[in-house]
Parts: structure tokens; C-alpha cells; sequence
């Protein structure tokens, strides 16, 4: 009569284990050591000194103030469109059986699934090909686009949870089409629609691959970033913006994972 | 009395309608459920069949184009001349590296995910359990680019790895393993262990909530049978855990392995100066201008991808998603 019922994990795996989780999160913590940091040539550890002037600095920079901009309402615009398109072809996909129906959810998964560079190239041959100039358009176009599985997951999973004889009941009871989808649909799907739409925000605020096919000159926040990887300018600007950058995307996520964990999906699963 | 009065007075068995615009469209949506599933689907599928595959369908059609090679300009005429270009050595020797880096990389991504899968899908409970859940979640919605960035600041000549490994008296390993031919350069962030080490860090999470929701459903009272008819603890991981995790491994090496092969921004920022395949696409569409090889050479990734689902979906991976 063995059970491990309330055993303890084996030591190597606890140790394996906590050096993996250690491995994933060190690495982000350490951007916010080098915020502060006073040096400004190079990356050197540990820092020479303390210091919160970089904020000041970061603060006053205008070309930083526009990437956040551009980079806010392409992410607000694309979780938009994304939010429309991904409901209706969840609340299509789990309504009814319908030939063809496979191919449908295939074809959402599809622009995240293939490497983003062939999303990107892809969508930039097609922008020369049609003669599109490059806009704030272009862009939205491409962040729609793989933005909308995000949110047909999370829309998708939480229709399966919601028992269609509700919809019947409020039908039974008088309300018309609209009114059912008002007071019964919403009320259930909203707070999968909102965790979605958040992580659609985040994804689209972050995205660099495809970005760059279909940015032309303006910069959003993560071009302004490869900009300064590439070729840095003023590291502690840089390493301040990266710190603002992993904090702005961790709210959206968090919060999403709040108004999802009682649930049986998990919302940030199949980024 | 009240019988007659019921007789008299049915009550209607189907309520009058809304009237107007509304009503009738509700009634409508009502009677003909397959025209409300039409009115749904249409706008994702065209904005997807429109925006999506009819650029991917653009791009693969002018991979059948070729560049002149003294005006620089594209001839729009049907031929394979491209992708007898993209078969010379030094593609091809592109094409290897990527698809061995992007193979090493899901095979160290395995070895490091399974461990913490393991342990959050059979010993983490409650409070515990939700810390290892986000503790996969957090570095997977992160940002892209600062985890780059910060492995910069880690891998950097001055940076914090050569500064412990001083404190640990083991910078001789290092010097060692970076003289060592192709694995080596000046600096780790130079070099193709460098590129290997970030590659694994980016893509990590992407091979743990798969893995741990294969292993969430293998049942405990399987190993404990295991270990009952005697096996050792490494039988029971070969004969009973591997082999039932196996479709979680495949499915989390789906996103590994495709999205290695397509990266161009980590080999760039870290890493040597030898191209990967994303650089290659990136640089033949932008500086060289030549966009039939750049389509050409997306069809690798893509072609390679083909072949790989197709066989992870033999092996069931697709439940495990």
C-alpha cells in the first residue's frame, strides 16, 4: 500500500524544477536593476551606482512619447476589430455544426501558427502588389489579423461552458433576437471578451516581426527598441523603456488571468 | 364559468411579433438560423480569406517570379529559375543551420520544461499550483524584445555572467568553451551559444503549458502501479511517463520548432554573423530587393512545417494542444 498521495516531490525534481523557474524569471528582473543603473556606456555588472535621473531623461524624450502613442492606439484599434471578428466566429463555430467548420478554426489559427516573418512578408508583397502606401493602416491590418485568435479562444471556450437552453429560456420567455443577445449572451461571454481583448492588446502592443514588414517609417514602441538594439543611442533610455514595457504588459495579463482562472480555459494559452 | 371564460378567450399560443425593422429581423434570424451563421462568418472569413491567405497566395505566387539580374527589376514570368537559386550551397548551408539550431533548441527546451511541468501537473496544489501556472504565463506574454534585451545585458562581455562566473573562479570554462570553433566568438553575446541560450529563454514557455497538460492527465495511480510491480524510477519515466507524454512534447515542439525557423531578430541581435533563414528573407526583400528569393525561401519554413504537423498529428499532438 503505496501512495504518493501527499508526498513530497523527489529532491531532483524539486531542484530542477526551481533552477527552470529561476532560469525564466531572473532574466526580466535584472531590466529593473539596470533602470537605475548610472552607467551609460556599457552594460556592466554590478552598477557603479544608483540612480532615478534616467526617468527625467526618458520622460522628456518626444520620439519615446510617440512610439507609446502610435503603439496605444494600434493596439487599441486592432483589439477592436479583433474583438468583433473573433466573436462572431466563435459564437459561429460553437453555435452550429456547418460544413467547412474544421477549415474555419484552421484559418484563425493560421496567422499565428506559420512564423510571424512569412505573416509579414506576406502581407508586405501584397501591400506592393495592390500599390498600398505604407500607414497607420497597414499596420492594424497585420495586428488585426493574429489578433483575432486570441480572442476567438477565449470567446470559443467560454461558449461551450454556457448551456444553449438559456438562450431557448429567454426566447420562451418573449425576448427577441436582440434582446437575448443584450441580456442573456453578453452578461455570459463578457468577461472572456474582456480577458481576450486585454491579451490581444498586449500581443498587438508588443509585436516587432511583423511590425517591421508593414511599419514603413513610424515606430512603435518594441521598432523603437530593435532600433535601439540594433544600433543603441542612449542605453539608460533604453533600458528605462524596457522596464515601462514589462510592466505595461503584465497588468493586461494578470487580469485576464483573474477574470479566467475559475474557468476550465486558460486564457493565454496558444499565444 | 371561468372554463367558458378560457374557451372563449384562448390565450395565443404564439405572442404577436415586434413589429418593425427589429422584430423582423429577429424573426428572421430565428426561422433561418443558417442565414444569422452566413451573417456571422462572413466578416472574419473574409477579412481573414482577403487580408491572410490572399496575401500568402501573393507571396507564394511571386516566388514563381524571377529578379533580371542587371536591371534589378522583377520579371513577372512564370519560372522555377528562383528556386534553382535558392538550392546553391550557401542557401542551402542557411537552410541546415536553421533547421539544426531550431532542433537543438525544442530538444533543450524538453529536457528544461519537463521537470517544471511536472512537478506544477502532479505535486503543486492550490496557491502553488496557480504560482507555476503564471510562473509559464508571465515570460510567455512578456515582452519579446526586453527578454532579448535583457540576455544582452546577461551575455554582455562586462555583464553579470562574467562577473559570477569570476566570483566562481570558472571563467576558464568560459574562455574554453568560447575558443571552441563553431560554438565560440569574443563574447557569448557573439556567439552561436549565445543565439542557442536566448532561443531556448524566448520559446521555453511555449513547451511547458503543453507538456504540463499532457501530464495533468496521466493518472497518478499509473506510476504508483509502476512502482508497485517493481519498476525503478527511471523505468517508470521511460516505459509509463515518457511515453504518455509524448504528445505533449510534440505539440510544445510544434511552437518551438516553427517559430526558431522563422526568427530573424534573435541571430541578429545575438549571435554570429552567419544568417539564419529569417535573416535571409529579411535581407533579400529589403536591401537586396529581391523578392521572389525572399518568397522562395519562405516556402522552407513552411514546406518543413507541412511535413511536421503532419507528423505530430500522427502522433495524436493535436489533443494535446
Amino acid at each position: 500500500m503505496r501512495s504518493d498521495r501527499g508526498q513530497s516531490a523527489p529532491l531532483g525534481l524539486k531542484i530542477a524544477a526551481t533552477i527552470g523557474l529561476l532560469f525564466l524569471h531572473l532574466p526580466i528582473l535584472l531590466i529593473f536593476v539596470y533602470a537605475f543603473t548610472t552607467e551609460e556606456k556599457s552594460f556592466v555588472w554590478p552598477p557603479p551606482g544608483l540612480t532615478t535621473q534616467w526617468f527625467a531623461v526618458t520622460w522628456n524624450r518626444p520620439d519615446v512619447w510617440q512610439a507609446l502613442s502610435l503603439s496605444v492606439r494600434v493596439a487599441a484599434i486592432s483589439t477592436a476589430i479583433a474583438l468583433v471578428l473573433g466573436t462572431l466566429c466563435a459564437a459561429a463555430v460553437s453555435r452550429t455544426k456547418f460544413f467547412g467548420r474544421e477549415t474555419i478554426s484552421l484559418l484563425v489559427i493560421l496567422p499565428i501558427a506559420l512564423p510571424g516573418i512569412i505573416t509579414g512578408i506576406a502581407l508586405r508583397s501584397a501591400f506592393s502588389l495592390a500599390e498600398i502606401p505604407f500607414s497607420f493602416w497597414t499596420i492594424v491590418l497585420g495586428h488585426a489579423t493574429f489578433c483575432v485568435v486570441v480572442v476567438y479562444n477565449n470567446a470559443v471556450a467560454r461558449f461551450r461552458r454556457t448551456s444553449g437552453s438559456m438562450i431557448e429560456a429567454s426566447m420562451d420567455l418573449g425576448a427577441d433576437g436582440f434582446q437575448t443577445f443584450r441580456h442573456v449572451v453578453l452578461p455570459n461571454i463578457a468577461t472572456a471578451l474582456l480577458a481576450g481583448g486585454m491579451l490581444a492588446f498586449a500581443l498587438s502592443f508588443d509585436e516587432v516581426i511583423v511590425t517591421t514588414f508593414t511599419a514603413g517609417q513610424q515606430q512603435t514602441v518594441p521598432i523603437w527598441m530593435l532600433e535601439e538594439l540594433i544600433r543603441p543611442r542612449q542605453r539608460p533610455v533604453t533600458n528605462v523603456v524596457a522596464m515601462v514595457v514589462v510592466l505595461v504588459t503584465l497588468l493586461p495579463i494578470l487580469l485576464a488571468y483573474y477574470l479566467t482562472r475559475d474557468g476550465d480555459q486558460i486564457a493565454g494559452s496558444g499565444k | 364559468m371561468t372554463l367558458t371564460a378560457t374557451q372563449a378567450n384562448p390565450a395565443p399560443a404564439i405572442l404577436p411579433g415586434n413589429g418593425g425593422m427589429r422584430g423582423a429581423l429577429s424573426d428572421l434570424f430565428w426561422r433561418r438560423p443558417q442565414f444569422l451563421l452566413l451573417l456571422m462568418l462572413l466578416p472574419p472569413v473574409l477579412w481573414l480569406g482577403i487580408v491572410y491567405i490572399g496575401s500568402l497566395f501573393a507571396l507564394l505566387l511571386q516566388s514563381f517570379f524571377s529578379i533580371d539580374e542587371f536591371s534589378g527589376l522583377i520579371n513577372r514570368q512564370f519560372t522555377l529559375k528562383t528556386y534553382g537559386d535558392l538550392l546553391q550551397a550557401a542557401n542551402l548551408d542557411i537552410i541546415l543551420r536553421t533547421v539544426t539550431m531550431a532542433a537543438l533548441v525544442t530538444l533543450a527546451s524538453a529536457i528544461i520544461a519537463f521537470p517544471i511541468a511536472y512537478y506544477a501537473a502532479r505535486y503543486a496544489r492550490g496557491r502553488w499550483k496557480a504560482l507555476f501556472y503564471l510562473g509559464a504565463m508571465l515570460p510567455l506574454w512578456s515582452s519579446y524584445l526586453v527578454k532579448i534585451y535583457a540576455w544582452k545585458l546577461i551575455l554582455a562581455k562586462e555583464g553579470i555572467l562574467t562577473w559570477l562566473l569570476a566570483k566562481l573562479h570558472l571563467l576558464w570554462l568560459l574562455d574554453g568553451w568560447l575558443s571552441l570553433p563553431v560554438v565560440g566568438g569574443n563574447s557569448l553575446s557573439v556567439s552561436s551559444t549565445g543565439t542557442f541560450i536566448v532561443f531556448v529563454y524566448v520559446w521555453l514557455p511555449f513547451m511547458i503549458l503543453p507538456v504540463q497538460a499532457a501530464l495533468e492527465r496521466v493518472p497518478g495511480n499509473l506510476v504508483e502501479a509502476s512502482s508497485d510491480l517493481g519498476a525503478s524510477p527511471g523505468q517508470t519515466f521511460r516505459n509509463v511517463l515518457f511515453p504518455l507524454a509524448l504528445p505533449g512534447i510534440v505539440a510544445g515542439s510544434i511552437f518551438t520548432f516553427s517559430l526558431t525557423l522563422g526568427d530573424y531578430i534573435i541571430p541578429q541581435i545575438i549571435g554570429t554573423s552567419r544568417l539564419f533563414i529569417g535573416q535571409a528573407v529579411y535581407s533579400q526583400q529589403g536591401t537586396a530587393g529581391n523578392i521572389p528569393l525572399a518568397a522562395a525561401f519562405t516556402v522552407v519554413p513552411i514546406v518543413i512545417m507541412g511535413f511536421y504537423l503532419w507528423g505530430a498529428k500522427r502522433m495524436g499532438a493535436f489533443d494535446a494542444l
